[in-house]
Parts: structure tokens; sequence; C-alpha cells
């Protein structure tokens, strides 16, 4: 072979390799990592699938935060006004988290139906709702004129 | 009347502006030489008018004048004054005034530091930059105005600014990043107006490279300013997150490095002139997207102010504009590739391509990362994130890789380098890379394969960097001699290299042999991490100047002997309500201690965060390194004003004096 085209050959070789492994790696670790979204009417219709790292989020129920006297552990439940999530977490929780305020948790929904969170997720701002959330919140007060009058309850 | 005389000295810029974007690029195109004249003064004038309004809103900001709906919601009289000022870039309009700022700053800077180019360049140059600065003036006149006013309501009192942002990592942050997003600016200019005038040679590359350089320095020094900022102030000691607007930082810096590098071969070889310039154009529009993302709500974080959906259609008109017309004038006029590839197999040339392939790649599975969930959510297509694992298990190999790479490209020749004599040359770099890593590995207690080979590449890169350095400086006349005869930019190079090395030796350590602890503990309890122990002594109170806080007391030890005291605190906002968590750091070198404190529990026990982070420091230590090593790249005599120029500065100025003696004497 000519040895410029040679050399272009290489260089073609050398960028398909390159590109090929990127995608392979891409594609690969975008199959263990993507993290989808449920809100709790979902997870209590049993559409979210166990063990397997999810997303979920709603407002902290009001008066649901209870406290293990011996160690981090936290339990709470994740509303959205039509059905809650219990959720358990260990570790420490953002200063925003408190009752009545918009949170999103990573983790696992365990075989009792409750969700193992490994990290909990509350906005750098006292204001701020999740996106995820707050969408949420509208379909079902949208859905259901019912709800819409326990959100507004609930938020007095 | 301020805050008015403001709004009118950014409509005088955009008028400017629009001037500069017209007048000296018709000029260039017609031959009409006082057409271009006019791109300097043009360029002056934009820069002062926009100054003035920055002045002014920051007039209106220490004088806590909240009739100015901005300063209000951003600003409080209680704050100190120094928050007061970094407060002027602590919202979206205010940090969209420092964009416009800098960015006038930079061209500027081009106007007066290229008196050596030819005038059909640089109004070329200034025009492209007028047309940026029209858009971006455009944006702030109709969507973000900083100096609208809150008539005839004036509340008593401002808003305040966000605690999170009340600090100096805010007050350097955000000017060092917009100094690297908006330094591109420069490069893409240049980049377009070569296209323009068909002018793709060694000399253009010269004159990009040092403005890429800096831009690069700059944007280099930004991202670590963030990452130390989150990592101090966020109050849990994480140093990067993968977040969407990290990333958008990232992205622009990736490409970058991949320009700078791929400039050099552009200026010294010839060779990859239409890859060099769509680098170019690609790193900024990076730029571009990364404010846009940042800066449009679509993301949410501590960085986005705005969620008016406005704002971020016009922020997306404008990069799909500048993306769609320079790719389409990229398609049209970039040089058909004639290879008359003088390089062989393992010249430098193939060692810089391959450094471009992978950096490319980077940027490439950050973007995808980053924008998969946007896109996909936008499409209506389902809500997902993509968590961390996914960014560290793509990047960290091609950051290794490219380490390699960088290793053994060091020591490789322009043209043609003899594979035998390089394997060689390697030889004893990689031994000594070998037992170093071991050492250091064994030492941090255990062999991981990732730490190994994170550390392994640290060492490697500084190694061969180094020994490339012995080598280059062997001299008859004594190793000084040798050391001084190197230029400034291989100087550059080797900062910025060693500086890399210290990046990825910090990351790599941190990440592998940090440790980490949640614990509840009451005042009198003893935690352990690692060969510290923490003793919790006691909880008090305080008063700030516009906060309480309730601080914790900590004597952290090791082998019985106290090797620090710290003070934790949670405080309380008075303005606003807000709680923030402030950690306590004993930072070293080798090593922080990093102490903070999560929420009470109950009768006195509190959550605590206690950590042990190895060489953290080290990764935004190596970023400095680079930025100094851009500087000292940038330094280099070549690009100064060459000697008759030097001159005829030197009569002009001679001959200025006198007359300037005479005017005084009359006066």
């Amino acid at each position: 072979m000519h040895p410029i085209r040679k050399k272009r050959l290489t260089i073609v070789l050398f960028l398909l390799a390159g590109i090929g492994v990127a995608v392979g790696l891409t594609t690969y670790a975008l199959r263990q990592n993507i993290n989808l979204f449920y809100d709790p009417s979902q997870i209590a219709a049993g559409e979210a699938p166990h063990d397997v790292r999810i997303r979920a989020g709603g407002m902290v129920e009001k008066g649901s935060v209870v406290r293990d006297p011996e160690s981090l552990k936290v339990r709470f439940r994740v509303t959205d006004f039509q059905s809650s999530v219990p959720v358990e977490y260990t570790g420490i929780l953002p200063d925003l988290f408190a009752e009545g305020q918009g949170v999103v948790a990573m983790g696992k929904l365990d075989a009792g139906g409750s969700f193992v969170a490994d990290q909990v997720l509350a906005k750098h701002d006292e204001n701020y709702m999740p996106p995820e959330v707050a969408e949420s919140l509208k379909k079902t007060a949208d859905g259901q004129p019912v709800a819409n009058g326990a959100a507004q309850s609930a938020s007095y | 009347m301020f805050p008015e005389l403001g709004q009118i000295a950014l409509i005088l810029a955009l008028l400017l502006a629009v001037l500069l974007s017209v007048v000296p690029l018709v000029g260039s195109l017609t031959g009409r030489e006082q057409l271009q004249a006019f791109a300097r003064p043009l360029a002056s004038g934009m820069f002062v008018f926009i100054a003035m309004a920055f002045g002014l809103l920051v007039h209106a900001f220490l004088t806590d004048d909240f009739s100015v709906a901005y300063v209000a919601n951003n600003s409080n009289s209680l704050l100190p004054w120094f928050y007061k000022f970094s407060a002027v870039w602590g919202g979206h309009e205010g940090s969209l005034l420092l964009w416009i700022l800098l960015l006038s700053g930079w061209t500027m800077a081009v106007a007066i530091f290229s008196r050596r180019l030819p005038a059909v360049m640089i109004s070329q140059v200034l025009s492209v930059m007028g047309m940026i600065s029209v858009g971006f003036l455009l944006f702030i006149i109709l969507t973000s105005n900083p100096f609208d006013r809150l008539l005839p309501n004036i509340p008593a009192d401002g808003a305040d600014l966000n605690p999170l942002l009340q600090d100096i990592g805010l007050i350097m942050h955000p000017p060092m990043l917009y100094m690297g997003y908006v330094g591109f600016s420069v490069a893409f200019a240049f980049a377009i107006a070569a296209l323009i005038n068909g002018r793709l040679d060694a000399a253009w590359a010269r004159w990009s490279r040092p403005w890429t350089t800096v831009a690069w320095a700059f944007l280099s020094v930004g991202i670590a300013l963030g990452s130390w900022w989150a990592y101090y102030e966020l109050g849990w000691g994480g140093w990067w997150f993968w977040d969407p607007v990290e990333n958008a930082s990232l992205l622009p810096w990736l490409a970058g490095t991949a320009l700078m590098h791929s400039l050099a071969v552009t200026e010294k070889r010839g060779v990859f002139k239409s890859w060099t310039v769509l680098l170019a154009i690609i790193a900024f529009s990076l730029s571009l997207l990364g404010t846009f993302m940042v800066r449009s709500g679509v993301l949410t974080s501590v960085h986005a102010f705005a969620s008016d959906p406005e704002r971020g259609t016009f922020l997306l008109m404008l990069l799909a504009v500048t993306v769609i017309a320079s790719l389409t004038l990229y398609a049209f006029r970039a040089p058909v590739v004639h290879v008359r590839s003088r390089y062989g197999s393992l010249g430098r040339e193939i060692f810089l391509l391959l450094n471009n392939v992978l950096l490319v790649s980077a940027t490439l599975l950050v973007g995808i990362g980053t924008l998969y969930p946007l896109v996909l959510d936008y499409l209506d297509m389902g809500k997902l994130s993509i968590g961390e694992p996914f960014f560290n298990t793509t990047f960290t190999p091609l950051a290794i890789a490219t380490g390699l790479l960088l290793g053994a490209g060091i020591f490789s020749r322009w043209k043609k380098t003899d594979g035998g004599w390089l394997g060689r040359k390697l030889l004893w770099p990689l031994a000594i890379s070998v037992v170093v890593t071991t050492a250091v590995v064994i030492g941090y207690g255990g062999f991981k394969p990732w730490a190994f080979a994170g550390v392994f590449t640290a060492v490697w890169v500084a190694v061969a960097t180094l020994w490339d350095l012995n080598d280059k400086s062997r001299s008859r006349k004594g190793r000084l001699h040798g050391l001084k005869r190197q230029s400034r930019s291989y100087w550059g190079m080797v900062l910025g290299h060693l500086g890399l090395a210290m990046t990825i030796a910090g990351v790599t350590v941190v990440s592998n042999y940090g440790i980490e602890r949640d614990v509840r503990m009451s005042p009198g309890d003893v935690a352990t991490v690692g060969d510290y122990q923490f003793a919790f002594r006691a909880m008090g109170q305080r008063q700030g100047q516009n906060y309480t806080s309730q601080y914790g007391t900590f004597d952290v030890m090791k082998g019985g002997e106290r090797i620090a005291v710290l003070h934790p605190e949670k405080r309380q906002y008075s303005v606003g309500m807000r709680v923030m968590t402030e950690a306590d750091i004993d930072a070293g070198l080798s090593r922080d201690i990093f102490v903070a404190i999560g929420e009470h529990i109950s009768d006195g026990a509190w959550a605590i965060r206690l950590q042990y982070k190895p060489l953290i420091r080290w990764l935004w230590l190596g970023a400095v390194v680079m930025a100094i090593g851009g500087f000292f790249a940038i330094s280099d005599r070549r690009y100064r004003i060459r000697e008759n120029s030097e001159e005829t500065a030197g009569e002009t100025r001679g001959a200025r004096l006198p007359v300037k003696g005479s005017a005084e004497a009359v006066s």
C-alpha cells in the first residue's frame, strides 16, 4: 500500500477504535447508571422496580419523621398527597430537610415496599421545589380535585 | 438617578457594539482602511460604557439602594461591604453584567495587545467580538435588566444574599470562571476571522495561542475555586459531584485543553488546521452552552437564579445562532485538506492527535451524561438522572490513558521519532514510576487497582516531565545555565504537566484512601477515624454580624497528642432564617481533617461528619500550578512585540514627551 494511504488508514483506524471504545463504555455505563424518577403514587401502584437504584420524591409528610435513639437512622414518609412511601435513611440529612418540604431520595425499594435511601437531597434554597416533585404534585392535583383539597389543607 | 444612568450606559454600549460588529468588518471586506480604523476606538468605547454600568451597579449595592429590584433581592444593609460588593454577581442579572464586562475587557485587551496584527485581521476579530457583545447586551437589556426599579414601594431592607454565597469563594469563583468562558471568545473570534479571509496559517495559530492559554488558565483556576468552595461551604466535604453545573464548566475546559495542544501543532507544523478551527468553535460554543445551562433555569441548583422561560429561550437562540452561523462558515471556508502529511508514525504530531482524540472523547462523554437527561425530559420521555458512577467509570480510563500517553509524548520529536529509541528512553522513567507508585500505595495502606493506576499515571507524568527537563537542561556551562536557557513556553509546559500530575495524584489518593464517617455524638464522646481521634468537648453559642451560631469544640488527636482544635458551626442567618452548616477544617499539604455538624438529634446528641482527606489540597494546587504554567507560556519572548516595532514605540513616546512637557508649562 502507498505509505501515505497507509498512514491515513492508521489514523482512521485509531479514530474508529477510540470512538468505538468510547461508545462501548458509554452505553455500558449508561445502562448501569440511569436512575429513573418515581413519585409515591407510582411506587404505591407497584410501577417502580424493586432492588434497582431509583429516585423517589415528594413532600416529607408532617409528623412522620422518626429518629432512632441510638444511631443516625431516620424514618419518614414521602407523599404526593395521594399515596405515601416509607423511607429509611442512615446518615446526615441536609440543612433544608424538614417536614412539609420537598425532597428527592436516591435508593432502592426493598421487598417490604419501603424505600431504603442512600442519599437525600433537599436543595439549596428553601423556596426550591425539586422539578420532578413539583410536576408530580401538579399532576395529582390536576387529575383529582379531591387531592387538590388535600394539598391545600396540608399546606396550611 | 444613578441606576437610570447605568441603563443608558448599557444602551450606548449596545449601539457601539452594533457599530463594532458592522463597520470594521465591512471595512475589511471592502478594503477601506478608514473603516477598519474604527475597530479599536469602538472596542474601547464599548468597554468604557459597560464598565460605567458595572460601576453604577456596584455603587447601588454599596450604598444599599433598595429601590433597585436587583439590589433589594440580593443584598441587605447588614452585609459587610465586601459581600455587598460580591453580591453584585450573586444573582442572575448582575452575573450577566459581569460576563459582558469581562467580554468587553477581553475585546479591549485584544485591541491593545494586537498592534502587530494586520489591520484586516484585527478589525475582523474585533467585529466578531462585537457581535457576541451585541447578543449578550441585548439579552441583558431585554430580559435581565439589573437596573429595574421597585418604585414607588421601596423595600426598607433587602432580601439578603443567599448565605451560601457569603464567602470568599464566591468573591473569586465567578470572575475567574467567566474570565475563562469569555476568554475562549477570543480564540473563537480569531478562528472566524481566519475563516472569513482564508488565512489559516502558522501566524494565525501563533496569535490565537496566548489568548487561548490565558483563557484556559483562568478557567482552570475558576473550576478549582468552585470545587474548593463546594468542599468547605456546601458543608459536606465533597469536591466534585458530576453535577450538570460543574460539568458545564468542565466541558469547555476539556475542549480548551484540546485546542491548546492542537494549536501548538498548527503553529509548529502547519497541520491540523481545520481541526483546530473546529475546536476553537466548539470550545466557545461549550462556554455558551455552559452559560445557557446554568443561567436559563433548565437546571436547578445554587447557580440557577432564573426560571424565566423567556431568558432560557433567548440564550438558546443565541447559542443556536452562534453554532449554526460558525459551522456554516466552517463548512464553506475550512481549507480543503491536502494531507501533505510529513509526520511519521511516532512523531509528536501523532501523540498530540491522540491527546486530542482522548480529550474530545472525554468531552463527548461528559456532554452526553449531562445533556441526555435534559433532552429526554424536554421531549417528555421520562425523568431520569445519570449517576456519578457513569462519569467515574467512563472518565477515569480516559484520564489515565491521556496521562500515560503524555509521559511518552514528552520525549517524542516532531515529524518522526524512532520507536526503539523512544522505548529505551522510557525505560528508566517507567522503572522509577513503578517503584514510587508501589511505595506510595503501600504507604497509604493497601493495593487497589484503580488507586495504583491513578497514582502511577500521576507519577509517570511527573517523572517523564522532570526527566525531559533534565535532558534538555544538560549543558557544558553547568546545570544552572542549562535551566536558564529553556524558553518560558517550555517552562509553561513543564508546570502545566506537573500541575496535572498533582491534580491526578490528589484526586486518586483522596478518592481511594479518604475516610468519611457519620456518627452520632454527644459532648464528651470520642470517635476514631483512621489514625485520628476526635473528642467532642462542648457546644457553645456566639453572635456573628448577621447570624447566630451554635458551634462545637472538637479536639483532634493523633497518637495521644492533640494536633488541632476545630469549631464547626451551625449558623442561623437573621434575615430569611436560613440554616447553614459551616465545616471546620484543619488543612495541610498532606491531609485535611474535616468536621461538620449535622442536625441536632435529641438530648444533646448531634449528627457529626468526620473526615480524613489525604492529599486533597493537591487537586486544587495542581490547577493553580497549571494556571501558572499557562502564564509562563504566554510570557514567552516570541509573543512579545518585535524589536523594531518596539523601537518605533519608543520613538513616539520620546517624541510625545516634550509636547507633554510644554503643555504642562503652558497650564
